[in-house]
């Protein structure tokens, strides 16, 4: 059980890349799925070529972030349908996968990573490892919500939410998508590279399906506690990874195989996409979630002072 | 301040849609001119705005914003020298995000956005005096999200965002015409008292005669592309109502004897 909330963290940084594209900046990015093996495989072969792991882990953010550029400037200057722009990508990638690795997988077994000194000293596994890396995620997390209150985050956030207005305004909503969408699919391929450091190898079909797992993270999280403020919005994907994967432990637990993970996790956004329009939910879930001092939008839709 | 030049532009050529928008427009504000422009649907009204923000592209013909050519600029690159406020009241505002957040945006106009923070002190303070000014209440919410606002607030808060950071021409797409009447007065108050204060050189697209001949200082009607009529603030002063709508039946009239003839 340990285990699977130590993997929900480390996919959360995923999910909150997966959050910048998904919610922030309102486009459905596919290239998730190639950009998060790019990030192990990076990692994977440069450390097995002797790098430090920090430096690694760091040069598998850069790589992804190159790969969301190409996929925002598909979208934003070839004009190409979001979707589309990132399953090409995501296509692409995988031979660029292929070729970074030299072969299908690379294993990182007795290298010096990232992870090898809790496994060394038997922290993997206990809480003290959670802790850990959930100290971490707060970390990510305090860095994107200091992120989305800067100037350029007020920009990108406002290119999600009006794109027209915001262009009245001065910004390019191209150079904010393509920024985004390298902002985004670093953090993927960063959790890619602690993935594989966390299991020991790095291989080419790792990365498929990761963008239910991102989605569904963000979906059930954010149904679950709500998106009232950014930082609570963030903290709520976090929490949904973990949720994920705990719901993925007793699904396992229950005797289902490992090869139905992807449907589960298929039947997992689809609820959490449908249940949260049922109105017996919304009351449960309106009694987790914290709430802001304007809450209720009909109480102030009142205007005052207009003497025409 | 403003200055158009031969400004031509047709939808659709060459097919049976084809629609000349625009056939040969000059026209040239100078600083703090607030003309309002009239005509009937499909008259080039809103094309002649679109030009000037950048949505549309001529075919031929320039604009020129204070001596500065910026025909070829997008939108959001010459939205640094101009503010827009759109007939749409959720268009100007972005529903998500905070009052103060949507403040911080317009005040970013023309200016790099970086990593400093978007809402700091002394930003707020200045929000508060700003929206003070529009005697809304809104002031004290600046930590509302702007979706939870009613049409008639949110256009008045799109229009404070369009203005306080200093544009050189203020553009307002009919920005009245979808609100109650009781709003639009309001809109159409602040307007006046906004563009006063700012000294700003505006150009106002309406449906509304009455408030044509009310605002402004100069009035233009448009018609089948063309600018048919043109009057300044002495001109504009001794208008009714029925005097535009019989001047405009007269010039139509006119032109399509014209027209008539030459077929």
């Amino acid at each position: 059980m340990i285990t699977a909330v130590e993997l929900g963290l480390i996919y959360a940084i995923m999910a909150l890349g997966v959050y910048l594209t998904f919610r922030i900046l309102d486009f459905p990015d596919l290239t998730v799925d190639g950009s998060f093996t790019t990030g192990a495989a990076t990692a994977s072969i440069t450390i097995v070529n002797g790098v430090n792991p920090i430096l690694a882990t760091l040069l598998a953010f850069l790589v992804g972030s190159l790969a969301g550029v190409i996929t925002g400037l598909l979208h934003t200057k070839g004009k190409i349908d979001g979707l589309l722009a990132g399953i090409l990508t995501m296509i692409a990638l995988y031979s660029i996968n292929l070729r970074i690795m030299g072969k299908a997988n690379v294993s990182l077994l007795g290298e010096s990573t990232l992870v090898s000194p809790l496994r060394a000293n038997q922290l993997l596994g206990t809480w003290a490892s959670v802790i850990l890396m959930f100290a971490g995620c707060l970390v990510m997390v305090a860095l994107i919500v200091w992120f989305l209150r800067t100037n350029v985050g007020l920009a990108m956030r406002a290119t999600g939410d009006n794109e027209e207005m915001i262009r009245s305004f001065g910004v390019s909503t191209d150079n904010q998508k393509i920024l985004g969408l390298a902002l985004s699919n670093g953090m993927v391929a960063f959790a890619g590279a602690l993935i594989a450091q966390f299991q020991g190898f790095a291989d080419v079909g790792m990365g498929i399906g990761v963008i239910l797992i991102g989605l569904a993270s963000v979906i059930v999280g954010q149904a679950i506690f709500g998106q009232k403020f950014i930082w609570i919005a963030a903290l709520a994907v976090v929490f949904g990874s973990v949720v994920y994967r705990l719901v993925i432990q007793v699904a396992l637990n229950a005797g289902l195989e490992v090869t139905d993970m992807k449907l589960i996790s298929a039947v997992l956004v689809v609820l959490a996409l449908i249940l949260p329009q049922w109105k017996g939910f919304s009351k449960f879930a309106n009694r987790i979630r914290i709430r802001g001092k304007d809450a209720p939008a009909t109480e102030v839709k009142e205007e005052v002072g207009t003497n025409a | 301040m403003l200055k158009i030049s031969n400004l031509s532009k047709t939808f659709f050529p060459g097919t049976v849609n084809e629609r000349k928008a625009l056939r040969d427009i000059n026209l040239e504000l100078i600083e703090g001119e607030f003309v309002t422009v009239i005509g009937s649907n499909g008259a080039g009204k809103s094309t002649v705005l679109n030009m000037v923000g950048g949505k549309l592209r001529p075919d031929t013909g320039n604009v020129e914003i204070a001596g500065k050519g910026v025909t070829r600029l997008a939108d959001h690159a010459r939205a640094r020298f101009i503010g827009r406020v759109f007939q749409d009241p959720m268009a100007g505002t972005a529903p998500n995000m905070t009052i103060e957040e949507n403040m911080s945006l317009a005040l970013g106009r023309g200016t790099f956005r970086g990593l400093g923070s978007g809402v700091t002190k002394r930003k707020r303070e200045m929000f508060v005096s700003e929206l003070r000014s529009l005697e809304l209440g809104l002031e004290n919410r600046l930590k509302a999200k702007v979706g939870l606002l009613s049409g008639g607030q949110r256009q008045a808060l799109s229009l404070l965002m369009a203005t306080f950071s200093g544009p050189k021409i203020l553009l307002l797409d009919e920005h009245t015409a979808a609100l109650d009447p009781q709003r639009a007065a309001l809109v159409a108050r602040l307007t006046e008292e906004i563009v006063q204060r700012h000294k700003l050189t505006t150009l106002m697209v309406t449906h509304n005669m009455e408030q044509a001949l009310r605002l402004g200082t100069r009035l233009i009607m448009m018609h089948d592309g063309q600018i048919i009529l043109d009057l300044d603030s002495e001109q504009k002063a001794k208008m009714t109502v029925p005097d535009l709508l019989h001047e405009f039946e007269k010039i139509k009239g006119a032109q399509l004897d014209d027209r008539t003839m030459l077929q």
